[in-house]
């Protein structure tokens, strides 16, 4: 019996590698498992290597294993791409097909399984991906019927016979793959699961969601890999509330129009990418200056330029914080998990309008689409805070006043009112303007309007600005990362533990205004720091140490390859960041 | 009701005396009376340049914001609250050079809303460059020797990219170019009106004059039909777009917002911001 099992597809893409990973794992999440999977995938449509690597387990997991146990591979290209993730006992499974080989001597066993020819006897060779499905259960000691119920949500609408004819290659490849296990490879039973139904989505299906439930009604935007599922959600299920969404034709358009809808009293936002932020800026910049509520989401993935488009990465973090000329007040939020990234989108919503300045809700690609178990998320925790949008009539100004739109006040923030209303006309400019909202270049206003917006986050509620997991009152070790990294921390953390080093793990959710009474104690109290993110410069570290100092104990771990941070890539750098302290690098790629 | 006045506020312009955007404001402000408004249920919204400005000229809500994106931020507004009239005003270099791409999309698009362009033909505000607007030979700061590149067709490229409404008008004709905005409000869908609306500093060629001598009315050529979308390309073509008036209207082509599945009638700024459990609980079961 086990308690954990990492399992990888791989293949050329489009022929059906997403899908089989994702009919697996659906139905290994509908018995009660904990699933995380990570997909491997390049910017086209057809050919190339990818790969889904899903881990199963009955305790909850956040990143993805460090190895192996199955690999199924429908082309030598993906035993030649991730044998070196199996382990010793681990398996191959590859189509029959191509007379795969693996290199000898590791423990590995392979079985070369006809599955395109059972699937083509079966009547159609593109069920080669159920015979696997049926392959992996047999391995699993699973009966096939586990996987009825996802077989016909899947294929449902095609009708009886197509979910028979699925079902009929998955006890086929079960039944072959029975016949071939003999006593030299153990099956990879599972331990029983909860038997509970969670949630199984990808980040941006919450944020998605988030948005949704926060009060969104209107979003503008424009494809972007890893972002485009967020509008695609919102384009099916934005009618059901009376909202809509346009597909612009750019990034400056989308968060122009989203400034726009927030401006005439829609919460609206835009989702995009490095290379759509860095549209943005201007327009950022306007919302800013004219104090109008934005919500604008950044799933990060490899940049500089097009840089790595489907790939992991956390390099836009800096730009997000100053990215528009001038200066002005914004937000920068960085949930740590699925389910903090739904609650925390909708409160985005509330943030942009009470403090009424731009918010930019950073994800990565990990997290935005790393497909997951998700535990149950309760409506009843969502508010709506609308902060000082003035409700019902107003008392009539003087001949032709404006309303003082942009009026001082202790707090820096202002009463706001919506186009259409009554004794409310007042003018909005991103020209430096007085409190009635008419432009104005005195220096006496242009502090005041400055000191003014400044002000506004000087108090910034925010619940949890991080996530803190403090064993230690003076702990060896601080870890610090954001987003999707999470996971990987947390066991890396165990694992130091039990090599007798004392950690505590800060994971920074609110990156600007950095919360630097939260994030100061835990540096002090710690003997060294190290900060583990996804970028080639240090941008947290470099943060932290401009926010709370104490750069002479500050540390990275840096990844910037691609791929995601592994548990035991973070342990093994930690480790020799520790043997070789004060480092003599001030960082450690990997 | 409201009269022209009610449009107006105390701020003075900071136009040069004779530019042609003073009949533009005082156009928008009449055509707003006419049309039964009050100041509260407009909307002007305006880009950068001398042009931009307007916004905070006309008594009625105003949001001046970046150069080029008048347009996105105009069809945010009106998405948001179907109820406000909403009037996107800008320059030539705004609209037909910074944020072409808005342009075309926003006619193709047919958010009912109307666009005014105060062409000039020039950049005035920083002091004298060429325009997508300019003609080739035209000497400006940026084109000493003259400008090496054509001059487009504002018209011609709203009528290729599916315009519903296309007019022109001129500063020195008050009286039709507050009937063109008129029609243009009234317009269900998106409303081009291209306005020569000329820089008396920095454009000593494209004068009030010039225009005098050469602009034509298309409700003066027999048997014009604004209806009719190959005769408007053909008369813009053979007049080298110097004519006035509706010059195409589609009055069947219905508005995006009347398009859009399950789009609210209300204003959407109204919205209901929560939702039921069950709702909720509906979305969620999705994932499951």
């Amino acid at each position: 019996m086990i308690e954990q099992l990492s399992w990888k597809v791989g293949g050329q893409q489009g022929e059906g590698i997403e899908s089989t990973g994702e009919i697996f794992s659906t139905a290994l999440n509908r018995l009660g498992y904990y699933l995380y999977g990570y997909r491997h995938f390049s910017s086209r449509i057809k050919g190339g290597h990818t790969n889904n690597k899903i881990r199963v387990s009955t305790k909850p997991v956040r990143a993805v294993a460090d190895d192996l146990d199955i690999l199924v591979a429908f082309d030598q290209e993906t035993i030649d791409f991730n044998f070196h993730e199996l382990h010793s006992g681990g398996i191959v499974m590859a189509d029959a097909k191509f007379n795969p080989v693996i290199p000898e001597g590791k423990g590995v066993a392979l079985y070369a399984v006809p599955f395109t020819d059972i699937a083509t006897q079966l009547g159609n060779p593109l069920m080669k991906n159920m015979v696997a499905i049926g392959a992996t259960s047999a391995v699993l000691d699973l009966d096939a019927a586990v996987f009825e119920s996802v077989v016909v949500d899947t294929f449902g609408r095609k009708g009886a016979q197509v979910v028979e004819k699925n079902m009929e290659a998955i006890r086929a490849g079960a039944q072959y793959m029975k016949e071939q296990l003999d006593g030299s490879t153990k099956t990879m039973k599972l331990a029983k699961a909860d038997g509970k139904r969670r949630m199984f989505m990808i980040g941006n299906d919450a944020i998605a969601l988030g948005a949704i439930a926060g009060g969104a009604r209107f979003m503008a935007a424009y494809p972007i890999t890893p972002a485009s599922e967020i509008m695609e959600y919102l384009i099916k299920k934005l009618p059901d509330f009376g909202g809509a969404v346009i597909q612009t034709e750019d990034e400056i358009a989308a968060c122009t129009m989203a400034i726009g809808a927030n401006y005439a009293g829609v919460r609206a936002f835009t989702a995009s990418a490095g290379p759509g932020l860095s549209l943005m800026a201007e327009a950022i910049g306007l919302a800013g200056m004219t104090e109008t509520p934005l919500v604008v989401v950044d799933t990060q993935r490899g940049g500089p330029s097009t840089g790595l488009p489907t790939k992991q990465e956390q390099s836009d973090l800096l730009a997000m914080i100053y990215g528009t000329h001038g200066e002005i007040p914004k937000i920068v939020m960085a949930p740590s998990t699925v389910e903090e990234a739904f609650y925390d989108m909708a409160e985005a919503f509330n943030l942009a309008e009470e403090y009424q300045c731009p918010v930019i809700f950073l994800s990565d690609l990990q997290l935005s689409l790393g497909k997951q178990t998700v535990e149950p998320l309760d409506y009843d925790r969502i508010e709506i805070r609308r902060g000082k949008l003035m409700n019902g009539e107003l008392p009539p100004l003087p001949d032709k006043d404006n309303f003082k739109r942009y009026e001082i006040t202790p707090d820096g923030v202002s009463p706001r009112v919506l186009p259409g209303t009554k004794y409310g006309i007042h003018h909005v400019t991103g020209v430096e303007h007085a409190e009635t909202g008419r432009p104005s270049e005195t220096a006496a206003n242009r502090r005041a309007q400055m000191e003014k917006r400044m002000r506004k986050l000087e108090h910034i509620h925010f619940p949890t600005p991080v996530h803190k997991q403090l064993r230690h009152e003076e702990p060896d070790l601080l870890l610090v990362g954001f987003l999707s990294t999470r996971g990987a921390i947390e066991e890396a953390m165990e694992r130091l533990e039990q090599d007798g080093v004392k950690v505590n793990h800060a994971h920074i959710r609110l990156l600007h205004p950095f919360p630097v009474d939260d994030v100061r104690p835990l540096v002090e109290k710690a003997k060294r720091v190290v900060v583990v993110e996804q970028n080639a410069t240090g941008q947290l570290a470099n943060l932290l140490k401009m926010n709370v100092g104490h750069a002479d104990k500050i540390a990275s771990v840096l990844k910037f390859d691609g791929n995601p941070f592994l548990p035991g890539d973070v342990y093994t750098k930690c480790k020799e960041l520790l043997a070789q302290w004060p480092p003599l690098k001030i960082s450690a790629m990997m | 009701m409201a009269t022209f006045k009610d449009f107006r506020n105390d701020v003075k312009p900071n136009w040069c005396p004779g530019c042609g955007d003073f009949s533009v404001q005082a156009a928008i402000q009449r055509a707003a009376a006419n049309l039964g408004l009050e100041p509260h249920e407009l909307a002007v919204i305006s880009g950068i340049g001398c042009s931009g400005r307007i916004s905070g000229y006309i008594h009625s809500y105003g949001f001046h914001g970046t150069h080029g994106r008048v347009l996105p931020l105009a069809q945010g507004v009106k998405m948001a609250n179907r109820d406000l009239t909403v009037i996107a005003a800008g320059g030539d270099g705004d609209g037909f050079a910074i944020g072409m791409g808005h342009t075309v999309h926003a006619i193709r698009r047919n958010i009912d809303i109307t666009y005014i362009v105060m062409d000039n033909q020039i950049y005035g505000l920083t002091k004298g460059q060429t325009s997508p607007r300019s003609a080739a030979g035209f000497q400006t700061k940026s084109t000493p020797h003259g400008s090496i590149e054509p001059a487009l067709s504002p018209l011609e490229i709203a009528l290729s990219a599916g315009a519903t409404f296309v007019a022109q008008g001129f500063s020195s004709d008050l009286k039709e170019l507050t009937s063109l905005i008129e029609e243009g409000v009234k317009h269900k869908g998106f409303a081009l009106i291209n306005v020569f609306s000329p820089c008396v500093t920095y454009n000593k060629v494209n004068t009030y004059e010039w225009f005098k001598e050469r602009l034509i009315k298309v409700s003066d050529i027999e048997g014009y039909d604004p209806s009719d979308r190959e005769m408007a390309m053909q008369t813009v073509m053979k007049y080298d777009g110097l004519v006035t008036g509706i010059i195409y209207q589609n009055k069947e082509q219905k508005s995006y917002q009347e398009l859009v599945p399950g789009y609210s009638e209300a204003p959407l700024a109204e919205a209901e911001l929560k939702m039921s459990k069950e709702k909720f609980a509906e979305l969620v079961a999705e994932f499951m």
